[in-house]
Parts: C-alpha cells; sequence; structure tokens
C-alpha cells in the first residue's frame, strides 16, 4: 500500500540546512496497523507530513497504492488528500461552528457527494463509532474522547486508502485514550491500513506493528502482538 | 458562481457565524450610509446657494449715468449725464457679437398708474423683450413685452405676481384687464415674477419703451441700458469677456458724454459676475470639501472593510488547514472565501444604498435650513461605491485568504 525508498528531507533554517530524514525504507501492506513512535525531533512528524502529501520530499520515491507521489501541484495533492487519506489529529481539528454530522459530511462535499448522501453517509460513520445521537451536537457540546471520534468517522467518510493518525490519544486521558484505540483497532479489523505515530509505548503495542526512528533514521521496526485496548475499556 | 453546493455551504457559515457577518455587514452598510448622507448633504449644500443666488441671470450688466464728478474738455463737473436711444442703437449694432441680450429701461417722471377708480403705487417702466432674460423674471400668466409692442408703440402691461395679488385678487386672471396709466389705457397682457425671496424688484409695470418714450415725454431719453452677455466654457474665460466688454463700453459711453476718462462715478456700471466670481470660489471650496470627505471616509470604509476580511481569514486559518487536510483545492477555498465576503458586502452595501438613499428621499425635501436644500445624491455615484467597496472587499479578502490557502496544514494546524 505505501513503498517509501531512500526518503531524505531537509528543511532550510537560515544559512543551515537540518537533516531530518536521513533515507527512509519503509513499506506498509494493506490491513496493517503501524505505530511509528520517536522522541520529539526525530523527524516522526516529518514523515507523517510527507506520507499525508502535506510536504513534500527532497530525495527517493514515495508510491501509494500504486500511484507515485512526486511534485504534486496543491490541486493535484488536494485529491490525492481527499481520494487517499484520512487524517486523524491530536487536537481533533473539527470545525467549530459546524455540527459533527456537518464536520463528518465535510469531505465528502470535497468528493462532489450531493447533500442527502453525504448526510446519511456522516449519519453512518457516526454510528460506527457510537456518536449517532450526537450527530447534531457542536464540538464544544462534545467531550475530548467524543470529539476524536467525531474526528475519526469524518476520516472515515472519504473510504480513504490509509488513515493518518498524528498522536490521535495525546490529548486524552487514559480510559478514553483507550476507547479511541479500540475504535482505531476495530476500523483495522474491517481491512483498513492505519498508521499512528505516538510517543506512548502503551498505545504503541496496540497497533500490530512498531517502527522506531531515531535522528531521521529508522532504528528497529518489529511486529508485535496487539494489547486489545477492549479490555481496559 | 451558480454552484448550489457552494451556496448551501456559505449560507451555512453565515448563518452559524451571525455575529461575525453582522458586524461585517453593520460596517459596510453603515460606511456606505454615511457616505451617501455626506455626499447628499454636499448635493444640498450646493443646490441650496445656488438657489440663495439665483436673482439676477450672473453675466447680466447694468448700466446708468449720474453726474460728472471732474471737468473735462471744458465742460463742469456736476454735469448730469442722458443716455439716449443712439448709445444703445450704436452699441447694439457695433458690438453686438459679444453680447447676448440688450434692453434698456426707461423710468417716466410723474405717471399716475389708476385701476376701477384706485390709485396704484408702483414704478412704471418702458422696456423691450429681452430684460425678461437678463433680469431672470419668469412668466407665469401671458406673455412678456415683445419687439412688436415696441416697433407699433402698443399700449400694453406686463405686471408682477405681487401686483396681480394687491390689486387684481378678485379676478381669476389679470390679463386682459385695462389699466389707466397718466390718462391712457393699458391693456394687461401678462404676469412675471422674481426668482428668489426678494420681492421688492416685482413693484414694477412694464411697459413697451417706445410706447413709454412717446406717451410721457420721454424724447429719446433712457435711463438704464442692461446686457447679457453668453457664458463660455469656463468660468474664467465668462469673467475675462465680461471684463472686456464691460471695458469697451464705458469707454464708449465716456467718449460719447465728454465724460472724463478717468471719472469713474460719471456713468456707473453694476456687474454681478464679480460677485458671482466669489460664490462660485465657494461653491467650489465646498464642493472639494465634501468630495474630499467623502473620498476620506470611502477610504475608511475600504481600509475597514480589509480589516474585517482580515481578522476573518486570520480566524479561519485553522479551518482552512483543516478543509485543506480533508482535500479542498486551494483555489476552492478562495474562491467560497471570497464569495461569502462579495456576497455579505453587497447585501450589506446594498442595504446601506437603501436606507440612506430612502432617509434623503423622504427627509431630504423637507428640510428648511438657509444654504441647504433638498440634499440628494446621484444614484450612480452611491451605487459606484458600493461596487467600490465591494471589490475593496474581495481584494482585501483574497490576498489573506491565498496567503492562508498557501500555508502548510501543518503549521496552519499547530496547536498555539
Amino acid at each position: 500500500m505505501i513503498e517509501i525508498k531512500n526518503l531524505h528531507k531537509s528543511y532550510k533554517m537560515g544559512k543551515n540546512s537540518l537533516h531530518v530524514l536521513k533515507g527512509i525504507n519503509f513499506s506498509v501492506e494493506e490491513g496493517e496497523l503501524v505505530a511509528i513512535m520517536g522522541s520529539s525531533g526525530s523527524g516522526k512528524s516529518t514523515l507523517l507530513n510527507i506520507l499525508g502529501m502535506l510536504d513534500e520530499l527532497d530525495e527517493g520515491t514515495y508510491t501509494l497504492d500504486g500511484v507515485p507521489i512526486k511534485n504534486l501541484n496543491e490541486t493535484k495533492a488536494a485529491q490525492y488528500r481527499n481520494k487517499f487519506l484520512g487524517f486523524i489529529f491530536q487536537s481533533f481539528n473539527l470545525i467549530n461552528y459546524k455540527s459533527a454530522a456537518e464536520n463528518v459530511a465535510l469531505p465528502l462535499y470535497y468528493q462532489r457527494v450531493g447533500r442527502k448522501e453525504r448526510q446519511e453517509k456522516a449519519l453512518k460513520y457516526l454510528e460506527q463509532v457510537g456518536l449517532k445521537q450526537w450527530a447534531t451536537h457542536l464540538p464544544s457540546e462534545l467531550s475530548g474522547g467524543q470529539k476524536q471520534r467525531v474526528a475519526i468517522a469524518r476520516a472515515m467518510a472519504a473510504e480513504p486508502k490509509v488513515l493518518l493518525a498524528d498522536e490521535p490519544t495525546g490529548a486524552l486521558d487514559s480510559k478514553t485514550s483507550y476507547e479511541v484505540m479500540d475504535l482505531i483497532q476495530k476500523i483495522n479489523d474491517q481491512g483498513n491500513t492505519i498508521l499512528v505515530v505516538t510517543h506512548e509505548e502503551d498505545i504503541a503495542h496496540m497497533c500490530k506493528r512498531i517502527v522506531h526512528l531515531k535522528d531521521g533514521v529508522i532504528v528497529e521496526d518489529k511486529k508485535v502482538e496487539q494489547v486489545r485496548a477492549e479490555q481496559y475499556v | 458562481m451558480f454552484d448550489l453546493e457552494r451556496w448551501q455551504e456559505i449560507f451555512d457559515t453565515i448563518r452559524k457565524n451571525k455575529l461575525r457577518t453582522f458586524l461585517t455587514g453593520l460596517s459596510v452598510a453603515s460606511g456606505i450610509f454615511i457616505l451617501v448622507i455626506l455626499l447628499g448633504f454636499g448635493q444640498g449644500m450646493q443646490n441650496g446657494i445656488d438657489n440663495e443666488f439665483k436673482g439676477d441671470a450672473a453675466t447680466s450688466i447694468w448700466v446708468w449715468p449720474q453726474r460728472t464728478t471732474m471737468e473735462y474738455k471744458g465742460l463742469n463737473p456736476g454735469r448730469r449725464i442722458q443716455l439716449r436711444n443712439e448709445n444703445y442703437e450704436t452699441v447694439s449694432k457695433v458690438f453686438d457679437q459679444d453680447f447676448e441680450k440688450a434692453s434698456v429701461l426707461y423710468f417716466p417722471n410723474d405717471v399716475q398708474v389708476v385701476y376701477n377708480n384706485d390709485l396704484l403705487v408702483y414704478n412704471v417702466a418702458g422696456t423691450n423683450g429681452d430684460l425678461q432674460v437678463i433680469e431672470n423674471e419668469f412668466l407665469s400668466e401671458g406673455r412678456y413685452i415683445n419687439e412688436k409692442d415696441v416697433r407699433e408703440n402698443a399700449k400694453v402691461a406686463v405686471i408682477s405676481n405681487k401686483i396681480k395679488r394687491e390689486v387684481f385678487s378678485n379676478l381669476e386672471t389679470p390679463v386682459g384687464e385695462y389699466i389707466m396709466i397718466s390718462g391712457a389705457g393699458f391693456k394687461i397682457v401678462g404676469v412675471y415674477g422674481e426668482y428668489g425671496r426678494n420681492e421688492s424688484e416685482e413693484e414694477r409695470i412694464f411697459i413697451p419703451v417706445t410706447t413709454a418714450q412717446l406717451a410721457f415725454n420721454g424724447a429719446d431719453k433712457i435711463n438704464n441700458l442692461n446686457f447679457m452677455l453668453p457664458e463660455m466654457d469656463s468660468f474664467e474665460e465668462t469673467v475675462a469677456m465680461n471684463d472686456t466688454f464691460t471695458t469697451k463700453l464705458l469707454e464708449y459711453l465716456k467718449l460719447y458724454h465728454g465724460v472724463a476718462p478717468e471719472d469713474e462715478r460719471a456713468i456707473r456700471l453694476y456687474n454681478p459676475i464679480q460677485e458671482a466670481k466669489r460664490f462660485y470660489t465657494l461653491g467650489r471650496a465646498i464642493e472639494l470639501f465634501f468630495w474630499a470627505v467623502g473620498f476620506l471616509t470611502l477610504i475608511a470604509g475600504v481600509v475597514s472593510v480589509s480589516n474585517i476580511m482580515l481578522i476573518v481569514v486570520k480566524e479561519r486559518t485553522r479551518e482552512i488547514g483543516i478543509r485543506k487536510a480533508l482535500g479542498a483545492k486551494p483555489w476552492s477555498i478562495v474562491g467560497m472565501i471570497m464569495h461569502e465576503a462579495i456576497f455579505v458586502t453587497a447585501v450589506a452595501g446594498c442595504t446601506g444604498l437603501i436606507f440612506s438613499m430612502a432617509l434623503l428621499e423622504f427627509v431630504g425635501p423637507n428640510i428648511e435650513v438657509d444654504y441647504v436644500m433638498n440634499p440628494s445624491v446621484d444614484f450612480n455615484v452611491a451605487l459606484s461605491t458600493v461596487i467600490l467597496l465591494i471589490f475593496a472587499g474581495a481584494i482585501a479578502g483574497f490576498f489573506p485568504a491565498w496567503k492562508a490557502v498557501n500555508v502548510q496544514v501543518i503549521e496552519a494546524l499547530r496547536d498555539d
């Protein structure tokens, strides 16, 4: 599903150049649940940005579902993001003046799905995350865990090839974190490919594979026995 | 533009952000409102000034003789000058390229006006048809003295609205009535009026100058020479032409009547254009002032709309980032923001326009203050300002929106 070869990325900081990613080789099969771990500055966010087509790579190749991702203009990148990727953020990033259902329906608007169908689909995905009765509520009326579940429903709504989660539990307490991880595991069980960036060991062990980044290179890439979050809920 | 989905999305956004929309709209609407009222008031002031000085035609010239004050070529000072028909005829012939209208006034002495055995205390003046334009009189009924009357020594008279009111109030119209002037019957053929509130000049009964001279022993005497010059393209040209004409005229009259060239008081000349020049300059200054104020108000409006758009876009940076992450194309986001901005400013601008125009329309005509009359505004000017504001709002919205769209999603979504 994801194929990365010899990926390099550096940022210009004034006169100096900061080499963040120093030759990453990495691939993800369909249906995997991968945790990307590393301390801050290890390059894990940069890697996620490049995977999410929010940033461009300097060197190397990136293939997503057989499509080479290179030299995309903004419009093309937007199309690919909409078609291939679903994002889950640490701070949820729901649009605060839109209701839960409207937030979930938003990616469908950019897919030019009709209004009626958008609403139906939004309700369907809200039901999947167990928030159907909250559909008309604004994000400010929801708890942190509920917000993240709405965000997950939104990421799912576009039916992307890959879900990218950037510290999805970073702003939540452990109980809610496990609830969210439980949901992510269940989505993964349905066959969706999910990448989770985290720095929490317990969250990482709820994935099926852990990739350790350190100073811009992969230092460890291992399959792990998945810990089901269900038991903590 | 006609994308229904886009409109729905925009209406959603507007509905959910009532305060923001309201404040944007309010600032645009009040800007337009103030501007239109201001321009209207400026126009009203100009109307008022125009009205105030709408007395005699600005390019008119009145000439009347007095006594000489200097000795000249053996003639004593203190000699009374008498204008003659010949002066009028010569000027008409020699200067006829320079003026548009020319007329004379002859005031016969010791005449009695009688109507229905009542003695009327009004002045009688002999003149010709051009006086109406020179004095800027309007005709309420009938006709004015005409050339035929003058040629045929017709016994006709034109009275004023004031005389009509005071003497003929019981009649539907005084036209056709006869008045006796020193024993001779004159048929009233018309009623004139003076512009402005000053009715002191409505004391006169006009009769043909030839008749007056013939009937009241006037011989070829005349008391006044009156002219009206054409208006040139620019006011300055008119003034220059006026100066040349008066100089030439005085030169001729002084020569004819043996008046010393430096004797300023023997032949007097009233020339309202010199006064008009002052008011013209004042009017210009006022016009300029209101345009300047209007322009500055407009700039203030543009700045405030731009400012609001900047804040709106800034406030929506995160939302823009989210939309981008969800697959929105840059242009669709810029388009959406501008679409909303233009829609809100257009609706608000038109609201302000309608309110201000309505106010001017209903309150304007009722304003009765000196120097302010019927404040109104050119609809096209008002509409242009609305369009300019909308355009400014769109431009002001575009650049920050474009900048926001090009910010990295990660940066836009960063927690700070």
